[in-house]
């Protein structure tokens, strides 16, 4: 067998932190060919990223310490060589893109200086590196090209950017293409899109793909082989299709468990009942654009409504509107008959207690200088009637206790805890006021997929025992297929569709709705090459 | 980055927290930088409380015989080792006594200032655009004259009073807060946690006031404490040109001010009570770098982590 083209063996990497080392990765071993796709799949904190941080000579020293281990590229061992060597390597033989590509972009250069400065640096004559920029903007699939070269980063969409570090990444032709978190902060279509590119490209130029994920839709979707990591960990390699159908590791087993998408879709609910909130041509303006156009949909006790849509298609302004966070242009929105739009602000007060928000991010929406007891015990400050202030305590305790917190933790600060905890304590203070509907606006996007599933399944035990209502905001299909009774799909701030779950997800009846299904990732790699069949013909016929 | 956050590793269970008092006491004991400067603080507090009442004659008593008279000649009376001024009066009382003085006017300007600048800050920062653009323009107003300019022209029609030198003083440096806190504000509310407290029907001073305000506060502390040596030194050279604190009554700056003239052969006389101001900002500064961190829930750990070690 011959050598691979880069090998990592025995890599440990620590961190030394003033609480103490913290062992980034222990003992990780794994190596790519030329011409392959190697997925590492790993939930935050398992250290995913560190050995391709490690290659790209990404990691500070101190505080952290690359404690044992080598990396051979072609042979070679990265990490005994002087910085001019890596700087050689880097970007002309490895290229790497990153999660956010608006962050690694520098917003006063124009986006075809940026990625003709990758090939100048490495010695590329100026008018050489022009003509390959242009190459690689009409390659990578950037519109109007020769006049885009020269916009700046801020005038290209989500999707248009993370081309552009591709085609940056992709300049000096390297070997290797590592790939961290490609398309976890864009839309299904757009990540679809530029998986797709990123497979073709690797076809043309027969790189190695070294793709880092958390996402197995995704290492279903582009990888050969996959390393599952967890706690800095190597815990399980193997081809894609054998880890996913049998997986050997207890994590593997778990994570793959935690994916929504395989189990029964809910029944929807008898519409015989009056319905809890009733929108009806609910519209909102900013200016001449229009966020929400004609927005009708209604919830009933007791039901999970879930509205999905890629970003800009105004399923946040229609969360922002019901909650008067935003004033609606016209419409209404009843709530058991009084409408949530013209109330005055002394009988919305009354009515906040009914209709509570859980935002997407737990870290931004709990006050950092609070503690657990105070951030919950505020909405009894706010709605004095609620409880007598001598039964806080206890009601905090209790409502701790009902998201699975231990009472002990009520004089914390939001940062001592997890991710997870955190979305439970901002669930514990929404119903701290006993509401009715709780909007959860992608409540779940910013966790890891087997906190999703703790989290989802908070959620529908709380609805079990205290009835209550969600309209539940997400982009993510799977998940949504398992928790929603009816599904409603936005596109351009219109509703485009809505009904019962099976009907959305076994039978969609709009374009635009098949179009988000055949892009949405299963984590299954057989059904995800079917799936990619079915888009493939989708896109043939439009 | 994706390693492991080192807070997850924290033990589940956190002891018993003890008294705020103490807790306080044991953080300013873990940053021993802070705790000099306390003490220093404090020390200046006192001569600044107690030091007219006891001092006051031997400050002004003259002396010729003990004119421009050497520091650290340890052989004459304790009043006199840090030296005598121009007319033998004790350097050392004179810095005593004048404590009040300074740390009055500069304590009021900064406190007037602080409270006025914060206020409209705020309200600037929450409220509809018009009256925010009244407050600002009004900030423009004060800032595009030069502050000592103005002082100067008030300083002159008004009497040179302490009130109305901290009057002076105060409005000049208004805006130094009110913007900041007008930014920060703009910021804050954009935030997350404040829609959370509009969701829960939170009144506009409660998120004001319960969840703007702590998170600007320790920026504006970083502040007053910088302008406290600002003002401090705007306060002498008001003295300087003659329209700030007047003879008898006596301050730092002037101290400072009034040894200029003998630089050349007594340097005491002006580098003495420049030590004081330098030592006092120096404490301030030094103290409000701890109280910043003691403030913060999140870099809190910083000044508590050798305890958990000890136990």
């Amino acid at each position: 067998m011959t050598e691979p083209l880069l090998e990592v063996r025995n890599l440990s990497v620590d961190f030394h932190t003033a609480q103490g080392t913290v062992h980034a990765v222990r003992d990780v071993n794994w190596h790519l060919d030329r011409g392959e796709c190697l997925a590492i799949l790993g939930e935050s904190g398992s250290g995913k990223s560190v050995s391709a941080s490690a290659i790209m000579n990404l990691i500070d020293c101190p505080p952290g310490d690359i404690a044992s281990g080598a990396i051979l590229f072609e042979g070679r061992d990265v990490l005994k060589m002087d910085d001019e060597e890596r700087r050689q390597l880097n970007g002309r033989r490895i290229a790497m893109i990153f999660q956010d590509p608006l962050s690694h972009l520098n917003p006063v250069y124009t986006v075809g200086f940026q990625i003709e400065e990758m090939m100048t640096a490495h010695g590329t004559p100026a008018d050489a590196a022009r003509a390959r920029c242009l190459d690689l903007l009409e390659r990578v699939g950037i519109p109007d090209f020769k006049t885009k070269i020269d916009a700046y980063p801020h005038q290209f969409s989500g999707g248009q950017r993370q081309r552009l570090m591709i085609a940056m990444a992709l300049a000096l032709k390297p070997d290797i293409l590592i790939a961290d978190e490609p398309t976890t902060a864009l839309d299904v279509t757009v990540q679809a899109q530029i998986l797709a590119l990123l497979e073709e490209l690797q076809a043309e130029t027969g790189m190695g793909l070294l793709l880092i994920t958390h996402d197995l839709g995704v290492v279903a979707e582009m990888a050969d082989r996959v390393v599952v990591m967890n706690s800095g960990q190597i815990v399980e390699t193997g081809s894609a299709a054998e880890v996913y159908r049998a997986p050997t590791h207890p994590y593997t087993k778990k994570l793959i468990g935690a994916v929504p998408g395989n189990g029964d879709m809910a029944a929807p609910l008898d519409t015989g009942i009056k319905p809890l909130l009733e929108v009806n041509s609910l519209t909102k303006h900013y200016g001449a654009f229009v966020a929400l156009e004609n927005a009708n949909l209604t919830v009933l006790p007791g039901e999970t409504v879930a509205i999905v849509g890629e970003s800009g298609s105004g399923k946040s302004t229609l969360a922002k509107t019901l909650l008067r966070l935003e004033d609606a242009t016209s419409g209404e929105a009843l709530y058991n008959g009084r409408d949530l739009v013209s109330l005055a602000p002394k009988d919305l007060f009354e009515l906040r207690r009914d209709i509570q928000m859980v935002f997407q991010d737990p870290t931004q929406s709990l006050n950092p200088r609070m503690t657990v007891y105070d951030i919950i015990a505020e909405a009894f400050v706010i709605h004095r009637d609620i409880l007598p202030k001598a039964q806080w305590k206890d009601r905090v305790r209790e409502l701790l206790d009902q998201v699975g917190l231990e009472a002990s933790h009520m004089q914390r600060f939001p940062h001592q805890f997890s991710g997870g905890q955190r979305q439970r304590i901002a669930i514990a203070r929404a119903l701290a006021l006993e509401p009715k509907l709780i909007v959860c606006d992608e409540a779940v996007s910013a966790l890891d997929v087997s906190i999703q599933a703790q989290v989802i399944d908070l959620l529908t035990g709380l609805q079990d025992k205290l009835g209550l209502s969600y309209l539940f905001i997400a982009h993510d299909l799977p998940l949504v297929r398992d928790f929603a009774h009816r599904v409603v799909v936005m596109q351009g701030g219109r509703i485009v569709e809505q009904g019962p779950v099976a009907q959305i997800f076994d039978n969609p009846r709009m374009e635009y709705t098949r179009n988000l299904m055949a892009a949405s990732l299963h984590p299954d790699p057989d059904v995800q090459a079917k799936r990619r069949q079915d888009r493939l013909a989708l896109q043939k016929a439009s | 980055m994706a390693y492991t956050d080192p807070q997850d590793a924290l033990p589940d269970v956190l002891p018993d927290a003890p008294p705020a008092w103490v807790s306080v006491l044991r953080m300013l004991w873990r940053d021993k930088f802070a705790l000099c400067a306390a003490i220093f603080l404090l020390i200046v507090i006192c001569c600044a409380i107690f030091g007219p009442m006891l001092l006051e004659d031997q400050a002004m008593r003259n002396n010729l015989r003990g004119r421009n008279a050497p520091p650290f000649d340890f052989s004459k009376d304790w009043k006199l080792w840090l030296g005598g001024d121009a007319l033998g009066r004790p350097l050392l009382a004179r810095i005593i006594v004048a404590a009040q003085n300074t740390i009055m006017v500069a304590a009021g300007a900064v406190i007037c200032s602080v409270l006025i600048g914060t206020t409209l800050g705020l309200i600037a920062g929450y409220t509809t655009n018009t009256t925010s653009q009244v407050i600002m323009r009004l900030a423009d107003v004060i800032m595009s004259f030069p502050s000592l300019l103005l002082a100067v022209i008030v300083l002159y029609m008004l009497s040179p009073s302490v009130g109305n030198i901290i009057i002076v003083l105060a409005i000049t440096r208004i805006p130094v807060y009110l913007r900041t806190t007008r930014a920060e504000v703009l910021e804050i509310r954009g935030r997350m946690f404040v829609q959370a407290a509009q969701v829960m029907g939170a009144s506009t001073l409660r998120i004001v006031f319960r969840h703007i305000l702590p998170v600007v506060f320790p920026t504006l502390v970083t502040i007053a404490t910088l302008d406290f040596a600002f003002v401090m030194l705007a306060e002498s050279s008001l003295s300087f040109l003659g329209i700030g604190i007047q003879p008898p009554e006596i301050t730092w700056g002037l101290m400072v001010a009034q040894g200029r003239s003998y630089l050349t052969n007594a340097w005491w006389l002006s580098f003495m009570p420049g030590l004081a101001i330098i030592l006092t900002t120096l404490s301030l500064n030094l103290l409000s770098n701890w109280m910043r961190t003691a403030l913060d829930p999140v870099q809190r750990w910083r000044l508590e982590i050798s305890r958990t070690k000890n136990d």
